[in-house]
Order: C-alpha cells, then sequence, then structure tokens
C-alpha cells in the first residue's frame, strides 16, 4: 500500500505569551495508506483535532512535515495553497450546528467548493448539488432551505455533501458523529462507508468513542497530550492493547453487556489530563501511568515497532519503556 | 418488591410554542426502588428530561404545563408541591446532578460557598458551619485538597472536578434520590468511569436512589437495576437491566441495540440504523409513535396505541407485537438480529 499523507515529527504549538506555549501536536510521525481509514482517539485536550487541522494547512506548521502523494505540502498556506490543495483534502466538522453558514442556503453551502474550483456553470453546479443531496440521502429540493431547517443528522449529511462534492482523496472527519444519536450514528456511519467504497476515500477519522472507532477504522492511532502512544490494526489495539494508557482507555469503555460490567475489574486511574502547557520531561504519562519506573520520568520514550507479537497482521507501535530494549 | 420510594403514574406534560402545543411526556408511569438505579434512555427530544424534570418542579410555567399524573414519594403527592411536612424536595430529598457543570454553578462565588449555600437554605446552618460540612463533602466526592478546592471558582476545575462539586452539592442533604441527568455525557470515558464509580460508590455508602438520564446503553450496562427506555414522549419498554439487553421486547429497543458497534470481535461489521426520525409531537400520531420506523409494524400498529403489555417478571413493553390476540405470538426476540425492511433500498 502507498502512503497518500505522510506525517514526519509534526509539530504544533500555541504561544500564549509570557513565555508559556501549549504544545498541542508534539512530534507526531503517522502514515495514512491509500484508501485507509485511521481512526485517531484520545481524551479532550489530546491534540487529535489540531493535528486534523494542521494537516488540512488550518493551522501553520511550525516544524516537520507532511506529505500529501509524496509532494510536500507548505508549512504556512497562502491562498494559492488552499485553492490548490482544497479539491484534494477536505474535513467534516464536529459540530452540525455551528458549521454551517445560517445565511447559506444548502445549495450554497454544498456547492461553494465547485463554484471556486472548478470552471463549471451555473447550471451545472445546481445539477451537481442535487446529485449529492441525493447520494447523501437528502431531496435536490432541500437546495434551497437553509440549515436552521434540518435535524442535527441531517446537517451532518449536509456537512459531508459538502466536504465530497469536490471528490477530495483525503478527508479529516472531525468527530463526525459525536453530537448525534444513536440510530442516527449508524446512519452516517454507513454513509461514510458506503461512499469510502464508492469514491476510494482515504479518512483520518478522528473521535473519542473507541468501540465506533474500532468499527470504522482499518488502523487505530492513540493520542495522549500531544503525542502518539500506540498505533496499530483497530481490532489488535483494541483487544489487546499495550500501551498502559491504551489499556485504561480501553478498560474505562462501558460496553452494552450488563453481564460484561458485572465481571470487569475496575480499571480507573486517577487524576486527569495534565495541563499541555510546559510539557515535563519525560513519558507524559508517567504521573498517572500504573506501571512507572524511575526512566520514565526523566526519558521520552520513543514510538517503536513491537517485535515479538505473534498472529499480528501489521506492525504495532508503542512509545513505552516497558517494550523498549 | 417492597413499597417504591417514588411512584410515578400517568404522568402526561405539554409545552406551549409557536407552532402549537407540544405533547412531550404523553402519560409515563414508573417506580423507583430505594437503593437502586433505576436508568431512563432514549434519543433527544423522547421527554427522559422532561420526564424528571417535572418531578423535581423545574418545568417552567408558562409555557410548560403538567396536564395529569401524580408522582408519590412515600405516599404523598410531590408534583406542583415544594415542601413535605415542612421539608424542601427540591435539594433536600430530591438532589439533582445535570449535564454541563459549566453553566449549571455559578461562576462568581466559590465552590464550597456553593455547596455551603444549600445546607444553609435547607438546614439552616451558620455560614462557617455549612463551608466545614461542604469541605467534608469535598472530600467525600474524592477531590483531593478539598480545603484548597472549596476556595477556588469554577473556571479553576476540570470538566470532571466539576461534575465531582456538582455530586457533593446534590447528595449535601443527604437526599434519598439523586437524579442524575447524562452526567457523564460531556466528559471523557477515564473521567466518566471515575464519575461512575463514585456515584456507585455514594450510593452503596448511603442507600440512595438513582435515576439515571442516559442515551449511552454502556453506561446502562454498567449502571442500572431497572431500565426504562423512553420513545415519543412514552415509556416503550421496561424491565431489569438483564432482561432490556438480553430479551429486548421492544422493537425499538432492538434497534437501538443494532445501531450500536458490539464490542464482539466476530460481530458482523455492518450496523443497521433506524431509518427514519421519531414522529413530531404537536400531533403524535393516533397509533404507535415508533410505526413508520418499525420493521416489524402492522396494520393495526397505525391506526390504535398500543396498549403496556405485561410479560414475564416485571418485564413490560407497549408494543402489539406481544398482545395475545397476536397469532404470530410473542417471543421476546434473543438477539439484535439484522433487520429485514429496515433499509428500504
Amino acid at each position: 500500500m502507498n502512503n497518500l499523507v505522510s506525517i514526519n515529527n509534526l509539530v504544533k504549538y500555541f504561544d500564549l505569551g509570557r513565555g508559556q506555549r501549549v504544545h498541542a501536536v508534539d512530534n507526531v510521525t503517522l502514515d495514512i495508506g491509500e484508501q485507509e481509514i485511521v481512526g485517531l482517539v484520545g481524551e479532550s485536550g489530546s491534540g487529535k483535532s489540531t493535528l486534523g487541522k494542521t494537516l488540512l494547512g488550518l493551522h501553520d506548521k511550525p516544524a516537520g512535515t507532511v506529505s500529501f502523494k509524496g509532494d510536500q505540502l507548505p508549512g504556512k498556506y497562502r491562498a494559492a495553497d488552499f485553492q490548490k490543495y482544497a479539491p484534494h483534502m477536505q474535513m467534516i466538522f464536529q459540530d452540525p450546528y455551528s458549521s454551517l453558514n445560517p445565511r447559506m442556503t444548502v445549495g450554497e453551502i454544498v456547492g461553494e467548493g465547485l463554484r471556486l474550483h472548478s470552471d463549471q456553470s451555473t447550471a451545472q453546479v445546481r445539477d451537481s448539488v442535487a446529485e449529492w443531496l441525493t447520494r447523501v440521502g437528502l431531496e435536490p429540493d432541500h437546495m434551497s432551505r437553509y440549515p436552521h431547517e434540518f435535524s442535527g443528522g441531517q446537517r451532518q449529511r449536509i456537512g459531508i455533501a459538502r466536504a465530497l462534492i469536490l471528490q477530495p482523496e483525503f478527508v479529516v472527519c472531525d468527530e463526525p458523529i459525536s453530537a448525534l444519536d444513536v440510530s442516527v450514528q449508524a446512519q452516517v456511519i454507513n454513509l461514510l462507508d458506503e461512499l469510502k467504497h464508492s469514491l476510494g476515500l482515504t479518512l483520518l477519522f478522528i473521535a473519542h468513542d473507541l468501540s465506533m472507532v474500532r468499527y470504522v477504522s482499518d488502523r487505530m492511532a492513540v493520542m495522549y497530550l500531544g503525542s502518539i502512544v500506540e498505533v496499530g490494526r483497530a481490532d489488535e489495539v483494541f483487544f489487546t492493547p499495550r500501551h498502559p494508557y491504551t489499556k485504561i482507555l480501553v478498560g474505562s469503555n462501558p460496553e452494552p453487556d450488563p453481564n460484561l460490567e458485572r465481571q470487569r475489574a475496575s480499571t480507573t486511574i486517577e487524576g486527569e489530563i495534565p495541563s499541555p502547557v510546559n510539557i515535563p520531561a519525560g513519558c507524559r504519562f508517567a504521573n498517572r501511568c500504573p506501571k512507572v519506573m524511575d526512566q520514565c520520568r526523566t526519558q521520552t520514550p520513543e514510538l517503536l515497532p513491537l517485535t515479538e507479537v505473534a498472529g499480528e497482521t501489521a506492525p504495532r507501535h508503542v512509545a513505552c519503556h516497558l517494550y523498549a530494549g | 418488591m417492597s413499597d417504591p420510594l417514588l411512584s410515578i403514574s400517568d404522568l402526561r406534560v405539554e409545552f406551549d410554542t409557536y407552532g402549537g402545543i407540544v405533547q412531550a411526556v404523553r402519560g409515563v408511569s414508573f417506580d423507583v426502588q430505594a437503593g437502586q438505579t433505576t436508568a431512563i434512555v432514549g434519543e433527544s427530544g423522547c421527554g427522559k428530561s422532561v420526564t424528571v424534570q417535572s418531578v423535581m418542579g423545574l418545568i417552567p410555567s408558562p409555557p410548560g404545563r403538567i396536564t395529569s399524573g401524580r408522582a408519590m414519594l412515600r405516599g404523598t403527592n410531590i408534583l406542583g408541591a415544594k415542601t413535605i411536612n415542612g421539608q424542601d424536595i427540591r435539594g433536600d430529598q430530591i438532589g439533582m446532578i445535570f449535564q454541563d457543570p459549566m453553566t449549571s454553578l455559578n461562576p462568581t462565588m466559590n465552590i464550597g460557598s456553593q455547596i455551603a449555600e444549600t445546607l444553609i437554605v435547607h438546614r439552616g446552618y451558620g455560614k462557617s458551619r455549612a463551608f466545614q460540612r461542604a469541605i467534608e463533602l469535598l472530600e467525600m466526592s474524592k477531590i483531593p485538597e478539598a480545603e484548597k478546592r472549596a476556595r477556588q471558582y469554577p473556571f479553576e476545575f476540570s470538566g470532571g472536578m466539576l461534575q465531582r462539586a456538582m455530586i457533593a452539592m446534590a447528595i449535601a442533604c443527604e437526599p434519598d434520590i439523586l437524579i442524575a441527568d447524562e452526567p457523564t455525557t460531556a466528559l471523557d470515558v477515564t473521567i466518566q468511569a471515575q464519575i461512575l464509580d463514585l456515584l456507585g460508590d455514594l450510593q452503596r455508602e448511603r442507600g440512595m436512589a438513582i435515576i439515571l438520564i442516559t442515551h449511552d446503553l454502556g453506561v446502562v450496562a454498567r449502571m442500572a437495576d431497572e431500565v426504562l427506555v423512553m420513545y415519543a414522549g412514552q415509556i416503550v419498554e421496561q424491565g431489569s437491566v438483564d432482561q432490556i439487553f438480553y430479551h429486548s421486547a421492544h422493537p425499538y429497543t432492538l434497534g437501538l441495540r443494532a445501531a450500536m458497534p458490539t464490542n464482539d470481535p466476530s460481530g458482523s461489521k455492518r450496523l443497521s440504523p433506524i431509518d427514519g426520525s421519531p414522529p413530531d409531537l404537536f400531533n403524535p400520531p393516533p397509533g404507535c409513535g415508533y410505526c413508520p420506523r418499525c420493521p416489524q409494524a402492522m396494520k393495526i400498529c397505525a391506526g390504535e396505541p398500543p396498549p403496556v403489555i405485561a410479560l414475564d417478571q416485571g418485564q413490560s413493553a407497549r408494543c402489539w407485537l406481544h398482545h395475545p390476540d397476536n397469532p404470530a405470538a410473542a417471543k421476546p426476540n434473543q438477539a439484535p438480529t439484522g433487520q429485514p425492511g429496515a433499509m428500504d433500498e
């Protein structure tokens, strides 16, 4: 499999002034293959959304590189760069309420990409919008309505049509379902799945719902405080987590099965995710880790491939001193 | 089973809106047993929050209106009442925590004083005694450095810590019932697990009943003894947590379970969504509210509202499938199977 997107040592920080700096994304390296769905999980504040936005040029890149089909993307996008890359890389946003302009009709929202990035006539744009609305399960005559006339699930479909009308190769889905009800989540997930197969999409699927990420993704990456702590095949990471943080994350995920829940030992950990301002030296998880060792507090573990794992179909990478050397 | 602590019967709530009258709750009846957790599950707009808000007297009127029903707390009807025998209901006999602790707390008061206020108002404590008690309550909610934290303001707390502070406030007067309205929806899974553990511990220590409102079936499986499934303003199925998960009787309950990914590695690789959307409660349909989305709908479902049909061992479902006159009669389904006809293409 060729890599569609390669992220190398990507860094994104925000300066707060007075020498304080939020390390939102710190030295992340990740490859995303063609037509692969990579799930990105982590708690709020772990930098998942910032990583997604930095990939698409919505944030600049202070250090590190991102390549798309072998081309290195510019560190800071100018208008011409957006013009060049937007047709290939798109984003589906988390909140279907605030991400659609309330003063534009659905037809304008969905068709805007085509108007800016193609030389189709107004009539052609209208036809494509109608086609895409049908494709995502809405009616063509919804085009003349405004976003407030739709339910959350329908708005998320509008957001999907908006992102996909340019037929991009790569789409970042930033928590596309977390604002939706359970029955509607399944509708949107199945729609994404169908479109993935019919269009050959590559997706970075950001979510905090582990069961859903396992279900949707080929591979899963777990982020903690700006860096990736574990990557591997989604099923394998979910069922045999290696990094202590992944174990706790999986163990905290309540399962819709009362017998399983009764048998399960409590895996809760004390404390909360620390502030990403002025991150301490060593492993970021050290102060909450049940298996912390002396070296964890001083040496930052690298994301290394795990060697002796029998029966795993893709290499597993873990950033933890327990597995090093 | 002993007498229920709280018994709600035939609760109906309406709201006046520009579009007409919304019938948010349409005849809800259930019991809450002391020391048990009763979970109410359902999608947004199904009436689960309105049900408990009317018990708490939190329905704004106008536009809201409780048109019928009773809520008996130890034999006294508390609907519309503020006190029983001189004791406040809200905050004293029934405590409540909300989904969004950030907006439920006063940003201009320190946390300790907000908790102390409950005790000053309901128990007539003096200021300093109430503040001391607030610190103890924060310790009980497992907030580290409670003494220092009590003097801090809500913006200095994280989401999980705020929810602990809310719990401390809700249990200040040692209520018999704690209502938790989506208490962990805004929190991350690791924090959610901490909060659910805390609620479980407090329940064991104090024998409180908990009414837990959630849309997350995982949280239900972890916490609940009894489960009520709500749809379009009505309870469509109720039973013990095992009955609901292993012998679901109502097609909506089955649909909800099939729409969630299971963590069974051999599980089927496709989710079965419930197509369509819930009915408009301005004009509730004459028959079953779930009928237009139900894969097992029959002719009678569209025209006649189904009665509540009692099944084995306290389980009941509001569904014609289980009516004794239905020839295809009603063995509760064992597993969430793919729903034929659910996809209309």
